[in-house]
């Protein structure tokens, strides 16, 4: 039992980090309909600007504190996101409105060669380490109730709290706020929004770089966790069968498919794995959310699709 | 025909002179469909008969695109029994409605952008095509005689419709009228027995209106073709329809020959709103 | 003025159903072919066979049946990497399992698993679109990487993962020399071509595209989107099956599943998007493109006299890719087939602009 839960939270903490992308996914999917491919690549680019530049500042202005290093780096990452955000939208979705779904998809399978590519040019394509400072040795919980305890890693609690806040910060940007409000509207229907003098433009960048940020905080997780490398921008396809799960349009979707996904990854892996030959992480999120879409093709809190003639 | 046919005193002749018309060909009895809890169609029955032209007439959102979803099996409604050519049809799919020879044009044009006019045209007559895929691999036998048989086809209907000279260009370069013509091609290729046409006529100005009338006239009058016709222009559907039905608000409120209907309250009330 | 079609009169729609139907483009056509079947062998390095020739007709055969699912039906695959892989392995299981199996029926079976499997893949599609489809079909992708890997039985038990073929032969003539593999890749490839071509001339292909454009119209005059869809994927996963046997035995020798890994699966969408979606001679150039580019990248700092590192070449040629890959999406999404019919026209008319 006690490793039975003990796999369990480590599926949970894993599903987390997906949730993490996943959110990134839908964010840019609700507000421009566009199914971005390119967010594990973006992962990696914020990752690499992240390992890179908390290594070269202190390097360039001669400092030493590594709060600073870090907190600079984070900074200029997320510039970096902003100004990527706006050249997409500049240089390539603003061209392609209104076209269909299949298209916009390559486009960004397209931006993600690009970015792969681009960053690694920039910032290297070595193993880099990110440290923030997350605690990496073990905590164990519940020692009351089994023998030993439950071993659970002090990092993953940290992550999961900082994913949890980030969703919190999100939920309420979109509920509460005016750019929230536009978001939303744009989400339901681009023209009726664009005609009542929401700007499209600028809403796309503003979602493009909301997305930035949650790749920020994703790839500065996972790269203090695993180290920075080209392997980072493979997340993004663990993250599309989350949404898939969790359907397109819903926020609180991709948390529970990130969720369910870990979990059961996790769970198959010890429990189904030995008997199939070991590895089966790789498809089983794929194998089950294709089971899925069969019986519910828009997940579980998507939107009903509706084909009108 | 010519043009100087277009006018309610000949069609009225027409009818009068017992132009063929033969048995109910399709009969819809109390068609109820909902959308999730909208109601787009209440308790509607009317029929169709052989060689008529049959003219679903209301005001926007009334119903009448729904109505022809039903009837070729795009839609399917939740209550209410069809009878096509005395046979009680179950749920049935797009293609099977076809396979019956039930062919239609839409509202928004819905050709194929990505193909030219003749390969648009020549998709009507798909389901006449019956060489394999290795003869069509190929290129040989059967398969190149078929493409070349119903290609002369094609080119008759190519003809009919005046459209020669752009057979080869993409659809999506022609202007509209010319688009829906093409749809009205594609779906005549099929030589259906009914003929589905959703505001054949709209946007369209009074001369290619004219042209479109002419065409769908001779259609009705040489192959026998069974039309049932959605249509915005009054002047048109009373015209050139044998019996019109009206729908309103998803329900049935008149059903006649043109000049019943016109005089029908109900529908004047729908269409000119009420003075109490 | 020598391309015109003036004076060029049908008189039997035979004629104007021919696949070129303009005399000049028949010419044009002949000279490749010779080129190709006659002036190659006799001129062409070895090198220019292995890292040029042999992959390019591959590669353009794997697109050629891509382009046939993606480019004629609408449907998107993320795993064609996956179906190559499935022909790879079957046709090896074949040969090792069957003694004296010919090379070409082993191709052929190698062919009709990945067929089996793509439709089973495929069934999807009657249910999901577009971005749901591309899950889909990327869990296809991650299925036979795992199996391929993990299943021993499927590799005949190779204690590496790695497995090869030996001492092919066609008919008894041995395909072992560079010059031999090149021609009988040229044979399937033409073959190939030609029957993707006559399908998509034919109703089938018309059914594809109906659906691809439209498909509730497609239903609406009669055709079955089943039918129309599983009849794609099957001759596409034929098509892509018979390249990844071609791929792993003629080209690799020996491979292991990473051959045939989702990179692949990319690099041939984008070979179809470049060279032009639904179009024959788009999966061709597109694969011309996708081959020479990293080879002539990889030259021109020697030629320039800049060193760049290798690992930067590779960087760069992701980035050129995925630029390029935008460029069409927006340009000309009909990638560089449309841009060389743009330039027939053109020449059509010359010296007039219309």
């Amino acid at each position: 039992m006690g490793f039975f839960l003990e796999t369990l939270f480590g599926g949970l903490m894993a599903g987390m980090l997906y949730s993490l992308v996943a959110l990134g996914f839908v964010l840019i999917y609700k507000a421009s309909g566009v199914f971005n491919f390119a967010q594990g690549a973006m992962v990696l680019f914020a990752a690499l600007a992240m390992a890179r530049f908390a290594e070269w500042f202190p390097k360039w202005f001669g400092f030493e504190s590594l709060l600073l290093a870090n907190l600079l780096a984070f900074i200029a990452a997320m510039a970096m996101m902003v100004v990527l955000a706006w050249a997409i939208e500049r240089l390539c979705l603003s061209k392609l409105v209104n076209q269909e779904g299949i298209t916009l998809l390559m486009a960004t399978l397209g931006i993600a060669y690009f970015l792969d590519g681009f960053g690694q040019t920039l910032f290297g394509s070595d193993i880099y380490s990110i440290n923030v400072g997350m605690p990496k040795d073990p905590a164990f919980i519940l020692e009351g109730m089994f023998e030993g305890g439950v071993m659970v890693s002090k990092e993953d609690l940290v992550a999961a709290v900082i994913a949890a806040l980030l969703v919190i910060v999100l939920a309420l940007f979109f509920q509460k706020t005016k750019t929230g409000r536009a978001l939303r509207a744009v989400a339901d229907d681009h023209q009726a929004a664009q005609s009542i003098g929401i700007p499209l433009n600028t809403i796309w960048v503003i979602v493009w770089s909301v997305a930035g940020f949650a790749a920020l905080i994703a790839g500065i997780i996972w790269g203090s966790k695993l180290g920075v490398q080209f392997t980072l921008s493979l997340v993004a396809l663990k993250a599309l069968p989350v949404v898939i799960l969790g359907g397109l349009t819903s926020v609180p979707g991709a948390i529970i498919g990130g969720l369910i996904i870990g979990v059961g990854e996790k769970l198959s892996e010890i429990y189904i794995g030995p008997m199939l030959g070991g590895g089966i992480e790789i498809w089983f999120a794929y194998v089950l959310a294709l089971g899925f879409l069969l019986v519910r093709p828009q997940g579980l809190f998507g939107e009903k699709i509706i084909d009108r003639v | 025909m010519d043009m100087t046919d277009i006018n309610p005193a000949a069609s009225a002749a027409a009818a009068d002179s017992g132009r063929r018309f033969g048995d109910v060909i399709l009969d819809l009895q109390n068609i109820s469909l909902r959308f999730g809890g909208v109601k787009a169609l209440t308790d509607i029955s009317f029929d169709v008969r052989e060689h008529e032209i049959r003219s679903i007439i209301g005001p926007n959102g009334a119903g009448k695109s729904s109505m022809l979803n039903v009837i070729n099996g795009v839609y399917h409604p939740q209550e209410g029994r069809i009878l096509y050519r005395g046979q009680e049809r179950k749920r049935l799919e797009p293609y099977m409605a076809a396979r019956q020879g039930i062919a239609r044009t839409f509202q928004n044009i819905a050709l194929f952008k990505g193909m030219s006019v003749l390969d648009n045209i020549m998709t009507g007559r798909n389901l006449m095509m019956k060489s394999n895929i290795l003869q069509m691999a190929l290129y040989w036998g059967r398969a190149q005689k078929e493409e070349i048989a119903h290609r002369e086809k094609v080119e008759e209907i190519i003809d009919f419709l005046e459209i020669q000279d752009v057979r080869k260009t993409p659809v999506g370069q022609l202007p509209y009228g010319l688009q829906k013509r093409v749809e009205l091609g594609r779906a005549l290729a099929a030589e259906p027995s009914m003929l589905l046409l959703d505001e054949p006529m709209a946007g369209m100005n009074v001369e290619e209106k004219q042209d479109m009338c002419r065409f769908i006239l001779d259609v009705n009058d040489q192959f026998g073709t069974t039309i049932v016709l959605i249509e915005h222009d009054m002047g048109v559907v009373m015209d050139i329809s044998d019996r019109v039905v009206v729908l309103d608000y998803g329900k049935k409120i008149g059903d006649g020959a043109p000049d019943e209907v016109r005089s029908n309250e109900d529908v004047i009330r729908a269409y000119l709103g009420t003075s109490h | 003025m020598l391309y015109r079609e003036n004076g060029q009169f049908k008189t039997s729609y035979a004629a104007d159903q021919q696949i070129f139907p303009i005399l000049q483009d028949r010419w044009a056509i002949g000279l490749l072919l010779l080129v190709a079947f006659v002036a190659m062998p006799l001129l062409g390095s070895e090198y220019f066979f292995r890292a040029i020739l042999i992959p390019f007709l591959i590669l353009a055969l794997a697109a050629l049946g891509l382009n046939i699912l993606v480019g004629y039906c609408g449907q998107i695959s993320l795993g064609t990497g996956a179906f190559m892989a499935v022909g790879a392995y079957a046709a090896y299981n074949f040969m090792v399992r069957i003694d004296g199996m010919p090379l070409i029926v082993a191709m052929l079976l190698g062919g009709l698993a990945a067929t089996v499997i793509g439709v089973l893949f495929g069934i999807p599609s009657l249910r999901i679109k577009g971005l749901y489809l591309a899950v889909a079909t990327l869990a296809a992708q991650f299925f036979t990487d795992w199996a391929f890997l993990r299943i021993g039985w499927f590799t005949n038990h190779s204690t590496s993962g790695s497995v090869s073929v030996a001492n092919l032969n066609v008919f008894g003539i041995p395909i072992e020399s560079p010059v031999s593999k090149y021609l009988f890749c040229l044979v399937v490839v033409c073959v190939f071509a030609l029957m993707a071509k006559n399908l998509t001339r034919s109703a089938i292909g018309r059914q594809w595209m109906a659906i691809r454009d439209m498909d509730v119209a497609a239903a609406v005059i009669g055709i079955r989107p089943v039918y129309a869809k599983l009849t794609a994927f099957a001759v596409s996963s034929f098509i892509v099956g018979v390249a990844g046997v071609l791929w792993a035995f003629v080209y690799l020798g020996a491979w292991e599943p990473a051959a045939f890994s989702i990179d692949r699966s990319f690099q041939l969408l984008f070979m179809v998007i470049i060279g032009g979606l639904g179009s024959i001679s788009g999966a061709f150039l597109g694969a011309a493109f996708m081959v020479l580019l990293p080879v002539v990248l990889d030259q021109l700092p020697h030629w320039l006299g800049i060193p760049i590192s290798t690992a930067t070449v590779s960087h760069l040629v992701h980035m050129i890719f995925g630029a390029l890959i935008v460029f069409f999406l927006i340009v000309e999404p009909h990638g560089l087939a449309k841009l060389w019919s743009v330039g027939k026209q053109k020449m059509r008319l010359w010296p007039f602009p219309h």
